[in-house]
């Protein structure tokens, strides 16, 4: 039994968000160093604005201006920052209540350390030089000794250059560990061999295996060998070029049965021109020096394979 | 409405690394101890339900690989929320409810040892004020601790009895990651400390859901499932009251909590300050046995723990140990939603 592997895996992907009229007019607001929240027919004032009303889920859209300093409602000293937080040094996140809003914001106080900050205590925003209209326009809060200031005025959220969408990128780091059947065939693989998994149910070998068979909901643990030649059951012509792809077109992409497998993998098909590429045709894996899995498969020469032989398997 | 009962319940031991073990792996065995326990194969269960998130081993449609451990194919009647399996739960019971099924599988699965937990479950949060600050569970949890002190409901001595409480009671709990006494640790983030924190880990959870009779023939003490309801608040964290959470309090009300009282409860309360929340929404005092199991403070695989809050009181009942039980159940930051059920035992009933 091999080790099990890991590698690293990154999975990096931007939300694309539009932005209703409620969030538009509030981040492009936080650009212009402008606060705005919404009033509800209760004559509530919630910063953060929300496009609906929490309570009676009635659509909101009176705006209200509200001030830069505000009251912090809780807070949590934060002694070691993680990446993308708003500050890279030590600093307490704060629940905000800003003059003239009835709910609180979410955002990071600077703060020498966690004696320095207490429910109650007074803050203002620290704006960010460079401002896109996001809610890190915000750079972070700071202390402010000063007392409230500012009643909600009324807004009308008109700023040229809306802001009408956002996007937020995100990146989760991983250790990806693929689990025991696959590790065995990554491993088998790295020998230029092609080992499946066989039910001991129903006796089917998958290839590649996934570690349990999915008619019987077993474990598969009988390692089995096969191919390496097999059969093309179906295929495909491509045209166009896929991105960071460096290939030629039209090739041929194929389901293979290699012998012995219950199930068709799919790979490339080389070293014939892309339209004598048949169902039946028998191939075998061509290896390239330092590869860890086929590179393609090309035609072996023998005689195609009867339909009768793989057409369970297409 | 008919009668549903929880007639088994299986779960893995909970552990800090599976990396020899992919989701479907780690699952199968769950499955094939409460299919085992009932004597049924797949094909005669009636619905199957299932509980995860791709997020936190960043795989994506894992639930479809996972499904090759039921034995999904010829085709299963087969659903999946992406949220904890004790939703996945409640879907399967509105199955059976409509008359659709008399069977279910209800099973969860989280991995979370591949990634960072802390920052993968910031990526649920709202994408417009929260995402993009990355503000991770453990300040979210903090906050809301913060709260509670402010508030007179508890303190930091109070937060590391429920913590030494949950750990001590794990020690009889076999399947536990974290049993016995831990030190209550430095900050994480202040006020709360290691010991106020969960253990990250890997686990998974099934249970099998059975209507009437279907129930009685399958185990001697079925869990009946006399309420099960669950809530949600509004969804911006400054607009809450989060030292309260009315929608568990709603929850209960509708499950029938309030009508009698119950003997255990099993609380999803994955920080301790959140034990104090449910406690007073859920008005319970000293005369109920609370997490026996030692609940999430001992072992949080995340989209199975709230399952497993269902299973431990269910099993309790199937054991003759509880007579009548809360299981609660949450997702989101804060207590953002919670789910509640009402378990009784037969002779309770009557
Ligand atoms: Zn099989």
């Amino acid at each position: 039994m091999p080790e099990a592997l890991s590698a690293p895996l990154v999975v990096e992907f931007p939300f694309t968000r539009s932005l209703g009229p409620v969030q538009s007019a509030f981040l492009t607001g936080l650009r212009e160093r402008t606060v705005l929240g919404v009033r509800t027919a209760g004559g509530k004032v919630l910063v953060p604005p929300v496009e609906y009303d929490p309570v009676t889920a009635e659509e909101i859209r009176e705006l209200t201006e509200v001030a830069a300093t505000g009251t912090v409602t809780t807070w949590a000293w934060n002694p070691a920052p993680r990446p993308a937080q708003p500050l890279a040094t030590p600093f307490a996140w704060v629940l905000v209540r800003l003059d003239g809003a009835d709910t609180a914001l979410l955002h990071a106080l600077a703060a020498p350390g966690p004696e320095t900050v207490r429910t109650g205590m007074r803050v203002r925003i620290r704006w960010a030089a460079e401002r896109t209209g996001a809610i890190t326009d915000i750079a972070c809060f700071e202390p402010y000794d000063g007392e409230e200031t500012g009643r909600p005025a009324p807004h009308d959220g008109v700023f040229t250059d809306p802001v009408t969408g956002i996007v937020t990128p995100a990146r989760l780091d991983y250790r990806y560990t693929p689990g025991r059947a696959q590790s065995a065939y990554l491993d088998a693989l790295s020998r230029q061999r092609i080992v499946g998994e066989r039910c001991p149910s129903c006796h089917k070998v998958y290839v590649p295996p996934r570690g349990a068979c999915p008619t019987c909901g077993v474990a598969t643990t009988e390692r089995v060998e096969v191919g390496p030649r097999g059969t093309v059951t179906t295929f495909c012509i491509v045209n166009i070029k896929a991105k960071n792809l460096d290939m030629d077109v039209p090739y041929v992409y194929a389901h293979i049965a290699l012998d012995g497998a219950d199930l068709a993998l799919h790979a490339r098909i080389g070293g014939i021109p892309y339209d004598q590429v048949r169902m039946g045709l028998r191939v075998e894996p061509v290896w390239t020096e330092g590869g860890r899995h086929p590179d393609h498969y090309r035609p072996t020469g023998e005689p195609d394979a009867d339909y009768d032989a793989y057409k369970e398997l297409l | 409405m008919r009668d549903v009962a929880i007639v088994a319940f299986a779960q893995t031991d909970h552990l800090r690394h599976t990396d020899e073990l992919s989701e479907v792996e780690m699952l199968m065995p769950v499955l094939h101890r409460v299919l085992d326990a009932t004597g049924l194969r797949t094909s005669d269960i009636g619905f199957t339900c299932s509980g995860s998130s791709d997020y936190l081993a960043g795989r994506a449609f894992s639930f479809t690989m996972a499904l090759d451990g039921v034995g999904a194919y010829p085709p299963i009647s087969e659903s999946h929320v992406e949220m904890d399996g004790a939703w996945a739960l409640y879907e399967a019971w509105v199955k059976i409810q409509t008359g659709q099924a008399d069977t279910a599988l209800v099973y969860s699965y989280g991995k979370s040892s591949p990634g960072t937990v802390r920052d993968v479950l910031t990526r649920q949060l709202d994408p417009y004020y929260l995402g993009p600050l990355w503000p991770d569970s453990v300040a979210l949890a903090a906050l809301q601790a913060q709260a509670l002190i402010d508030a007179g409901d508890t303190d930091e001595a109070a937060l590391a009895e429920i913590a030494h409480r949950s750990r001590t009671a794990a020690a009889d709990n076999p399947h536990a990651q974290v049993g016995g006494p831990v030190p209550a640790g430095d900050y994480v983030v202040r006020p709360l400390r290691t010991g106020d924190c969960p253990p990250v880990g890997d686990g998974a959870a099934a249970v099998i859901l059975a209507a009437g009779d279907t129930a009685r023939a399958l185990c001697p003490r079925p869990a009946w499932i006399r309420g099960i309801d669950h809530r949600i608040e509004a969804h911006g964290l400054g607009v809450r009251e989060l030292t309260e959470s009315p929608s568990t309090r709603l929850a209960a009300t509708r499950a029938g909590l309030f009508r009698r009282p119950v003997d255990t409860a099993e609380l999803h309360a994955p920080f301790t300050s959140q034990e104090v929340v449910l406690r007073k929404a859920l008005g319970l005092d000293d005369s109920v046995n609370v997490n026996p199991s030692g609940g999430a403070l001992a072992a949080n695989p995340v989209m199975a723990a709230g399952l497993i809050r269902l299973g431990e009181a269910a099993a309790r009942i199937h054991r003759g140990e509880s007579d009548r039980a809360l299981a609660h159940a949450t997702s989101g930051p804060c207590l953002q939603q919670n789910l509640v059920a009402v378990l009784e035992g037969e002779s309770a009933h009557v």
